[in-house]
């Protein structure tokens, strides 16, 4: 289990470190500054910070003494001639342009979103998810970044655009998450590694759903079939979907989990078919984060909110639940938490596990803790800045 | 050669970074290049990839807000200031 935790926040990045039972924050690191997405390489023990500097741009920092020092590493660029097919914003007035020609943009990073660690098998390379939706990969610790072309030109996204207009429907959708930085365009949230083999690997992307690489990012599937979508005419289309958060159990890397915007989803065949193990109107259905367990297969949490209307706490109270079935029954666990007048919402990347202890962490500055794997709940802080991720270190 | 005023905020980012400097070029492109020969990844601090002025960011020649935020083409005069300076926003 890891006593020490990385939260990325709007004002900086925040560590706890455990000791003698409590968990202690120290200084924060890039103060004022908001940071998307923080953790630790698995592999060395660097820390790494994604900037959401609005000032400034995005920029990733990383250090390498546990956080005393920071240093830049190399901004994410995309390349000349990176565009995309511009997307309708989804307003009344746009839907009613619709049917517009064609029209494309020249990319340029709003956002890295998320971070990736390839395995043992693969020192220095890190993945890195980003908005406007092209995946980065560099392979020599954060020195210099490429962008994976293969993923960017793949067919679902209209082909190869470098090369001139489309050949393919543009099937990936954009994310409201995007909105803030004045486009509608496609996130890259997810990253997640199999142990077994650092060139298989899957991310997830808002909106599109699921596709996965078996040899190191040259070439790539989607992998939806199964998933379900209650927002368009088709439910079970090939793509369209909004994945939340996607991540595997460790031990039997076959089994993945997905907190979708449509529920929650399980897959025990590697994402060759989904099942949905939610329903809806219910409680635990809707949320942002999953975590899985290392060991077991079949336990995964979650941290529901009420609905993807209202995006509130259930019933003004947090509540934490937990399957120990692969998502056939859930658990709800409240003790420790607050049970009223709670307007939290817990982002993507703000849930954790490490052994027996989770850690969530909200968008109105509280961070909660259990050692007991979700039964109960301690406090870290009600004050902290909004929480943009939460990863053990 | 233009002088150049920054933002305080900017030495979090370039402890040595001057107060002001001076430094070559006709326009506001090419005072960039040249502040980034002195301070390597400056520009990327002020613009994006592109090119383009950051959104949150202003560039004063003259004491008047630079025209062409995406080409940065604005003519820099030899006797001229340049302020560099970020936009208000945020909370």
């Amino acid at each position: 289990m890891s006593d020490r935790l990385v939260l990325a926040t709007k004002k900086g990045t925040l560590i706890f470190d455990r000791k003698n039972g409590r968990w202690t924050p120290r200084a924060i690191s890039h103060p004022g500054i908001a940071v998307s997405y923080a953790a630790a390489d698995p592999r060395d023990g660097t820390l790494w910070a994604c900037m959401d500097n609005a000032h400034w741009g995005p920029a990733l920092m990383r250090s390498k003494d546990d956080g005393a020092t920071w240093e830049d590493a190399s901004r994410i660029v995309y390349p000349k001639g990176a565009r995309y097919i511009e997307q309708l914003i989804p307003d009344p007035k746009a839907m009613e342009e619709a049917g517009k020609p064609v029209t494309y943009k020249q990319a340029a990073l709003m956002k890295v979103w998320a971070l990736g660690f390839a395995g043992k098998d693969q020192p220095g390379v890190i993945h890195a998810g980003t908005l406007p939706g092209g995946l980065f990969t560099t392979r020599d610790a954060g020195e210099t970044w490429e962008l994976n072309r293969p993923l960017w030109n793949h067919p679902s996204r209209g082909g190869d655009l470098f090369a001139g207009e489309a050949t393919s429907k543009n099937e990936w959708g954009g994310t409201p998450a995007a909105m803030a930085y004045g486009d509608f365009v496609p996130g890259i949230h997810s990253v997640t590694v199999d142990p077994r083999d650092s060139n298989h690997f899957y991310v997830a992307i808002s909106s599109a759903g699921v596709l996965e690489t078996r040899d190191g990012g040259k070439s790539w599937s989607g992998r939806n079939k199964g998933m379900l979508n209650d927002y368009l005419p088709q439910g079970e289309a090939d793509w369209g979907h909004d994945p939340h958060f996607v991540t595997l159990c460790p031990a039997q890397p076959d089994r993945l989990w997905q907190q979708n915007h449509c529920g929650i989803f399980t897959s025990e065949n590697g994402a060759a078919q989904w099942k949905r193990v939610s329903q809806p109107d219910v409680d635990v259905h809707f949320g942002f984060p999953i975590a899985a367990d290392a060991k077991d297969p079949r336990t995964a949490w979650v941290v529901p909110l009420r609905s993807d209307q209202e995006r509130m706490a259930i019933s003004g109270g947090l509540v934490v639940a937990r399957t120990s079935d692969g998502g056939a029954s859930w658990q709800s666990f409240r003790e420790g938490l607050p049970q009223e007048h709670c307007y939290d919402v817990i982002y993507r990347h703000s849930l954790d596990v490490s052994g027996d202890r989770l850690c969530f962490g909200t968008t109105t500055g509280n961070a909660y803790v259990s050692e007991d794997r979700g039964e109960t709940w301690r406090c870290l802080g009600n004050t902290l800045p909004p929480i943009h991720s939460v990863r053990f270190a | 050669m233009a002088q150049v005023t920054f933002t305080k905020h900017l030495k979090r980012f370039f402890p040595t970074l001057k107060d002001s400097e001076q430094v070559g070029g006709t326009t506001v492109r090419e005072v960039l290049d040249d502040l980034d020969k002195l301070y390597p990844g400056f520009s990327g601090y002020v613009v994006d990839e592109l090119g383009r002025l950051r959104r949150h960011v202003n560039i004063f020649v003259r004491q008047e807000p630079i025209y062409d935020r995406e080409e940065l083409s604005d003519k820099v005069g030899e006797a001229d200031e340049v302020f560099i300076v970020q936009a208000l926003s945020g909370g």
